[in-house]
């Protein structure tokens, strides 16, 4: 039973941990406070379903396709509906409630075209299903793909980020936005790019979840709100805090689920959440003042 | 400068007056229509009493509004109503003391978060425990009301509300809270305690929104925390407050008729693109009405008869010497 | 004389930077002391410890021998200090009188209505701002912001009054006007501490000076001596005398 709870609360941590990534990205980078980060993740759970379903693609294989509309379809966003918000903001402040309006209109509009398309019913499909035994238990194969792929994923947004011109550049603009204009960033494309580097991570982590998870158009919001917690919790901006913070809050819910009362779930998310904004309202990992 | 609060307050009151006869008038959906309007009308304008002039976006309101309701499902059969809605206002109280006092220092985002994941912890509670220790999964209210008690009382809980509005607005503490909106830094340091400022309007604001979710319970004769914490209830009050314009009182009414009017009418025909609608709506309002309704009324009027702002950077230097 | 300002070994940490720096030194009533250090000396700091802004690691600020530290700030407003800030902070969205009556309306003795109003119209006219009363703060120059910022910190009636830069960015003549302005306050009795990096106004205005250089006060006195003093001139080294 430990193990078990163990190895699905990696599962889900490695899934919450990539999701949040996405975010973090956007938050931290573009400083848009992207409310409808859920939607985008469901919607690309149905993408998988219709290639999987209809045409026989494998999730992983849609992976190549979802990810990179994913990317464009945040970077239009991005371009098209948010750099008005960002032009007419006076300050950081007003860009994040703008931000927060303009997404939460977003995350009806999105949700309320997956309900005309797909209804409100709950949908999954099966890949990969076969039980594997592992460490003394068995487990669905999908799971341990998801983990797999979630922290490859996860480690290649990382060294991205760590290694690159354009990594650091996004890095940079997270950090002091003004600053990096004057050492020649393009600030513009660089939280541009961020914004659709989180869509695309955002797109993956959905086609992920899909492989091993129910869904349905309503529940998007859940993985806003985990994303977020996550990304709070790890600290606004810090991937590595994403890894971790994600990682510990799916071994929490596995482990309260398992051992304490599965209708504590979401209960205990949110409190270790609220906890974790009152006590350390920095992060977990974040004690830079900034 | 603005009229003779004497004359306001007469005016207010008539136009209240006028408003109590609807029952006499209106049909069943009307009366609906009459209470939805007026339900709203008390949430976001109670929303926009703390979150226009402090610009704090709050999430909370149905975790206010959801302790009113459940407050009367448990309690309406076995005390009176007066006492039952005491209860809901003390329950109420504390509960945005408790918030008030742990959020209140929080910026920004973490405010927003904080409000939505907090309405979210509570009704997993409720949930949990009514699941659990009390077996139940919703509970039923039968209380001896109809639609126009209803409406009446909630009338009445408006006017409250319009009148305190009216004489927080015309007061230090209204005055203090623009402050605090305009520079919390400089609040402080003419000598503003920003904290009990925002507190006193938070906490008021919350009575407000607990006092209606009181009210309302009856209507539903069946609540679960579903329903009675359901989170769509939080935004569109502030879709309602912002679209009318937070920074006056009667600004957020501007916004809950004609939105109130466009959801039902929505609900009836295209059930099914409820959700997009909505969504169009929102952006349409964040796009094009950044101050609101009430903003745009006001910087028409304003444009009109106001002179160009005068440039000339050293007009006045002259004058510095004493 | 009496001493109405007594800072003593006032220590700020942001992380790892030591801003300030066991830092004393005392105010007399009644007297203009300028605060003088090169870029990043810890002095809008020092401000900032002194009127609650920031919270000391160590060290103690006493108002006429009442121990004020670490006090939220708006109870030392309250208490007698008022300041202004190095980068301009009026509220936008009012008008220039009511940002003048939020100076009014919170102190010790509040001013609430027509008496709030015609004791803000008197301070602006001080300030000279007369006749622009009913403008939106953000509408007014530079120049008139600063001295909205002034009328509002004097709306407090301070004992104490902390500037912050507040001669900054005048042309010549709106400087002349300046200093005959805190000049003419000094002489009706408010204490003045003053930032200032602009020399000429130092020598006319201050009878004393603080210098701080690295956090750390390295000259305290009556203002030519601190002229003259070598550490002052090597904090300075390189830096631009006005
Ligand atoms: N809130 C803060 N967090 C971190 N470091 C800070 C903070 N405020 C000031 N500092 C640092 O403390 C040091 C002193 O800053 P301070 O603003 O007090 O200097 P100053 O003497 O007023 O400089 P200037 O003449 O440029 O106004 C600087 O190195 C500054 O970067
Ligand atoms: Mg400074």
């Amino acid at each position: 039973m430990f193990t078990n709870a163990f190895l699905s609360g990696l599962t889900m941590g490695g899934t919450y941990a990539l999701v949040a990534m996405g975010l973090t990205l956007q938050y931290g980078v573009s400083r848009i406070m992207n409310l409808a980060y859920g939607e985008f993740v469901i919607a690309a759970c149905f993408a998988a379903l219709i290639l999987f379903t209809s045409m026989g693609i494998s999730p992983l294989l849609a992976l190549l396709v979802v990810a990179p509309a994913g990317f464009a379809v945040s970077w239009l966003i991005y371009r098209i509906l948010l750099t008005p918000l960002v032009r007419r903001a006076p300050n950081r402040g007003a860009l994040e409630v703008d931000s927060i309006l303009a997404t939460f209109g977003m995350l009806f509009i999105v949700q309320g075209i997956m309900l005309a398309l797909f209804g409100g019913d709950y949908s999954s499909y099966s890949y990969f299903n076969t039980p594997v035994e592992l460490l003394g238990t068995t487990i669905a194969a999908n799971r341990l793909i998801v983990l797999a792929v979630a922290l490859a994923v996860a480690l290649a947004a990382w060294s991205f980020l760590m290694h690159t011109r354009s990594g650091t550049a996004m890095r940079a603009v997270a950090v002091d936005p003004v600053a990096a204009g004057l050492v020649a960033i393009d600030v513009r494309w660089a939280a541009a790019a961020a914004f659709a580097l989180g869509g695309a991570i955002a797109a993956t982590g959905g086609v992920l979840v899909s492989m091993f998870l129910t869904f349905n158009a309503n529940i998007g919001v859940v993985f806003t709100m985990k994303a977020l917690i996550v990304v709070i919790m790890g600290g606004v901006g810090n991937i590595a805090g994403a890894l971790a913070a994600g990682l510990i809050l799916g071994l929490a819910e596995s482990f309260v689920a398992t051992y304490v009362d599965p209708g504590l779930t979401i209960a205990v998310t949110y409190a270790i959440f609220l906890a974790v904004l009152l006590l350390r309202p920095n992060g977990l990992f974040g004690a830079r003042a900034r | 400068m603005t009229a003779r609060p004497a004359l306001v307050i007469a005016a207010g009151a008539a136009v209240f007056a006028a408003l109590a006869l609807v029952p006499f008038v209106a049909d069943g959906y009307g009366m609906s229509l009459a209470i939805a309007i007026a339900n709203y009308a008390i949430l976001a304008t109670a929303w926009a009493l703390f979150s226009g002039p402090t610009r704090y976006i709050s999430l909370a309101t149905v975790a206010f509004f959801g302790v009113g309701a459940y407050t009367v499902a448990v309690l309406g059969e076995v005390l009176p109503w007066p006492i039952v809605v005491l209860a809901a206002a003390v329950n109420g109280t504390l509960l945005a003391f408790v918030v008030g006092l742990s959020t209140l220092r929080l910026a920004g985002i973490y405010f927003v978060i904080f409000s939505f994941g907090l309405t979210e912890l509570i009704r997993q509670v409720v949930t949990w425990y009514e699941v659990k220790v009390t077996n139940t999964v919703g509970r039923y209210v039968f209380l001896d009301t109809d639609q126009s008690m209803i409406y009446w009382q909630l009338l009445g809980l408006a006017a409250i509300l319009y009148l305190t509005g009216y004489l927080i607005g015309r007061s230090r503490l209204g005055f203090a809270l623009r402050v605090i909106g305009g520079d919390e830094t400089v609040a402080r340091h003419v000598g503003i305690d920003t904290t009990r400022a925002k507190l006193m309007l938070f906490v008021l604001s919350a009575l407000f929104m607990t006092l209606t979710g009181a009210i309302m319970a009856p209507r539903w004769t069946y609540i679960d925390p579903a329903i009675a914490f359901n989170p769509q209830i939080s935004f569109q009050t502030v879709i309602m407050a912002l679209l009318g314009g937070v920074q006056r009182l009667w600004g957020p009414l501007l916004g809950v008729i004609p939105l109130t009017l466009l959801f039902d009418w929505l609900n009836a025909n295209f059930p099914n693109h409820y959700l997009l609608i909505l969504g169009i709506v929102f952006m349409l309002i964040v796009y094009l009405l950044p101050q609101g309704v009430a903003g745009a009324i006001g910087k028409l009027s304003r444009s009109r008869t106001k002179p160009e702002p005068e440039t000339d950077r050293k007009a006045h230097s002259a004058e510095a010497r004493p | 004389m009496t001493t109405l300002l007594q800072v003593s070994g006032l220590t700020k940490r942001f992380g790892g930077l030591t801003a300030v720096r066991e830092a004393g030194f005392t105010v007399a009533a009644g007297e203009v002391t300028g605060l003088l250090g090169p870029n990043g000396s810890g002095k809008t700091t020092m401000m900032n410890l002194i009127s609650g802004n920031l919270k000391p690691d160590a060290g103690t600020v006493r108002l006429v021998g009442k121990d004020i530290t670490g006090r939220r700030p708006h109870l030392i407003a309250r208490g007698g200090i008022a300041r202004t800030f190095q980068l301009v902070r009026v509220i936008n969205d009012m008008t220039a009188r009511e940002n003048v009556v939020a100076g009014l309306a919170f102190r010790d003795r509040p001013l609430w209505g027509q008496a709030a109003a015609n004791e803000a119209d008197r301070l602006l006219e001080r300030v000279g701002l007369g006749g622009r009363a009913e403008a939106q703060a953000a509408e007014l120059t530079y120049v008139d912001q600063k001295r909205l910022e002034l009328a509002r910190a004097l709306a407090l009636s301070p004992r104490l009054l902390l500037l912050d830069e507040w001669l900054a960015g005048l042309n010549a003549s709106e400087l002349d006007g300046g200093i005959a302005l805190i000049r003419s306050l000094s002489q009706e009795g408010v204490t003045v501490l003053m930032v200032e990096h602009v020399m000429s106004a130092i020598r006319q205005l201050c009878e004393r000076c603080v210098v701080m250089n690295a956090g750390a006060i390295v000259a305290e006195g009556e203002t030519t001596a601190v002229m003259s003093d070598p550490a002052v001139i090597a904090a300075y080294l390189g830096e631009e005398d006005d």
